[in-house]
């Protein structure tokens, strides 16, 4: 069995911002997007529809690499590095 | 307002080359890194072509933290159920001085910071910079947080994404087409349990990279690095590709998939993840490099797009210690002169054109657009498989020569238009 993503991301070492670095503009997602790449790109999994099917995202597990917005067409996200000691600190890579 | 003769925005290595440089000569220099230290936000595949950037400061790379020469080079071209590899060892990649070796950044990069504070910069952790300060044109300094610093230059070395250098106006935003989207593990192995499985002399390290199947026959493809007790194993997929998946599949769930494979898995077997990472990668090419310099900043690294995948070599690290220290060199002339104007800086993107860094660049021009073949990644891998797999077969008929079994299985796969005119375009790579 593979590993889950969440166990994988519990392997890394995240120092918790009390503010997100991204924001969605959930009325881009529903009214213009219809690509959703942000669901397929974002190698940890982070993107998600909630119950009322606004885009969501746990930005908490945020591995930085940008994907999401490089591949947003929309202009959706507010993206930025999450501010000084926090966001994923990498032991190894 | 504080100020500086040099800020560097970024602790990776373009940065840290450009600090140590400057540091050296006496210049007044300032590394502002967001992570913990240098390292902590940054990602390899990943192998450093050393050789290239020996002679940037010869006294650092013999006792560089790194973890394994690359003795051996493999690809493995991935068709359905079949995998064909290619390993060359030559005894010319190792010796007295190895052309590459396996890294990881957390622990080279911090190594490199460490070299830099001891020539006298003062390497900043923990500092985010919000913004390059701009002036009549100029780059004047940056803010960080509430602080702003005022510098004679900025070189600015903030990493891929550009998210300072494209809101100042000295770059483009990042576009899907011109990235790949790179990820990996990093599997704990004892030292010797990697050495047995990849036929490897202690200490000597492997690197392998696979296409086809691995990305589902989109541009990219799988790496392979053997660290000293440690394999990284990841996947690099062009973003573009990626965004346009209909089937529903995620970029994870790729890395997965690959890792069950039966060719794969006795590779990983016994291993323990240790960390999981991700980071975008430059892959426009020479046309996607920017603007070099301006009046008060020069850019350097992957900011500046000097990233090369050339199919069997990839290269980054290389090019961004050579920027740092052509930057470093460039400001050097600058101050000697009292012009940090455009013109003043004009010597780097010279001593670019003029070394490996931009002259492989444009040689490998036509690569970008050489890998939008989809063929690449779909038909050529499971045809050279399927041809092999054929040859070897042996099963309860009478089976035809050897000659007309490759024959038979090159006129179907490589005898058409279609191959001909990709063997065409590769005469530009």
């Amino acid at each position: 069995m593979p590993m889950k993503i969440d166990a994988k991301l519990g392997l890394d070492v995240f120092k918790l911002d009390k503010e997100p670095h991204i924001v969605i503009d959930t009325e881009v997602c529903k009214t213009v997007c219809k690509d959703e790449a942000c669901l397929y790109v974002c190698p940890a999994d982070l993107f998600e529809r909630d119950d009322q099917g606004r885009m969501t995202v746990n930005w908490e597990g945020c591995l930085e690499c940008g994907a999401c917005l490089i591949c947003c067409d929309h202009r959706a996200l507010t993206w930025t590095y999450p501010s000084g000691p926090f966001g994923v600190q990498y032991r190894m890579s | 307002m504080e100020t500086v003769e040099c800020i560097v925005v970024g602790g990776g290595l373009a940065g840290l080359s450009a600090a140590y440089g400057l540091a050296s000569a006496g210049v007044e220099v300032m590394v502002l890194e967001r992570g913990d230290y240098s390292g902590a936000k940054n990602v390899t595949g990943g192998r450093l072509y050393v050789k290239p950037i020996r002679g940037f400061y010869p006294e650092l790379w013999d006792e560089a933290p790194f973890e394994r020469p690359v003795a051996r080079e493999l690809v493995t071209m991935m068709g359905d159920g079949a995998h064909t590899t290619i390993e060359i060892a030559a005894d010319r990649f190792t010796g007295e001085r190895p052309q590459s070796y396996t890294v990881l950044r957390a622990k080279l990069d911090q190594w490199l910071a460490e070299k830099v504070a001891e020539k006298g910069a003062m390497v900043v952790p923990n500092m985010k910079v919000d913004e390059l300060l701009r002036k009549d044109g100029r780059i004047i300094g940056i803010r960080a947080g509430g602080d702003e610093i005022g510098a004679q230059v900025v070189i600015v070395a903030e990493g891929v994404l550009r998210l300072l250098s494209s809101e100042a106006g000295l770059t483009a935003e990042p576009r899907a087409k011109h990235y790949a989207l790179g990820y990996k593990e990093v599997i704990e192995l004892p030292a010797g349990v990697i050495e047995d499985r990849w036929h490897l002399n202690p200490g000597e390290g492997a690197a392998q990279l696979f296409m086809g199947e691995c990305t589902k026959g989109m541009l990219g493809g799988a790496f392979l690095y053997t660290n000293k007790e440690s394999i990284s194993l990841g996947l690099v997929v062009g973003m573009e590709a990626l965004r346009m998946r209909r089937d529903g599949t995620e970029s994870w769930q790729l890395l997965d998939a690959f890792k069950e494979l039966p060719q794969i898995k006795p590779l990983v077997a016994g291993g323990t993840v240790a960390e999981y990472s991700a980071h975008s990668i430059p892959e426009g090419g020479i046309s996607q490099v920017p603007k070099l310099a301006g009046d008060g900043y020069l850019v350097a690294g992957d900011t500046a797009g000097l990233s090369l995948n050339a199919l069997v070599t990839v290269r980054g690290m290389d090019f961004a210690i050579a920027s740092g220290y052509y930057a470093a060199e460039a400001v050097k002339k600058a101050k000697a002169a009292g012009d940090f104007s455009a013109a003043g800086l004009a010597s780097y993107e010279a001593s670019l054109r003029d070394s490996f860094v931009l002259k492989d660049l444009e040689t490998a021009r036509a690569i970008p657009g050489f890998m939008e073949n989809p063929r690449l990644f779909t038909h050529y891998p499971k045809a050279v498989s399927r041809l092999l797999e054929n040859v070897y077969t042996v099963n309860d008929q009478p089976q035809a020569g050897l000659f007309k079994k490759a024959w038979k299985g090159a006129k179907r796969d490589f005898m058409n238009v279609a191959t001909f005119k990709d063997a065409w375009s590769m005469r530009k790579i």
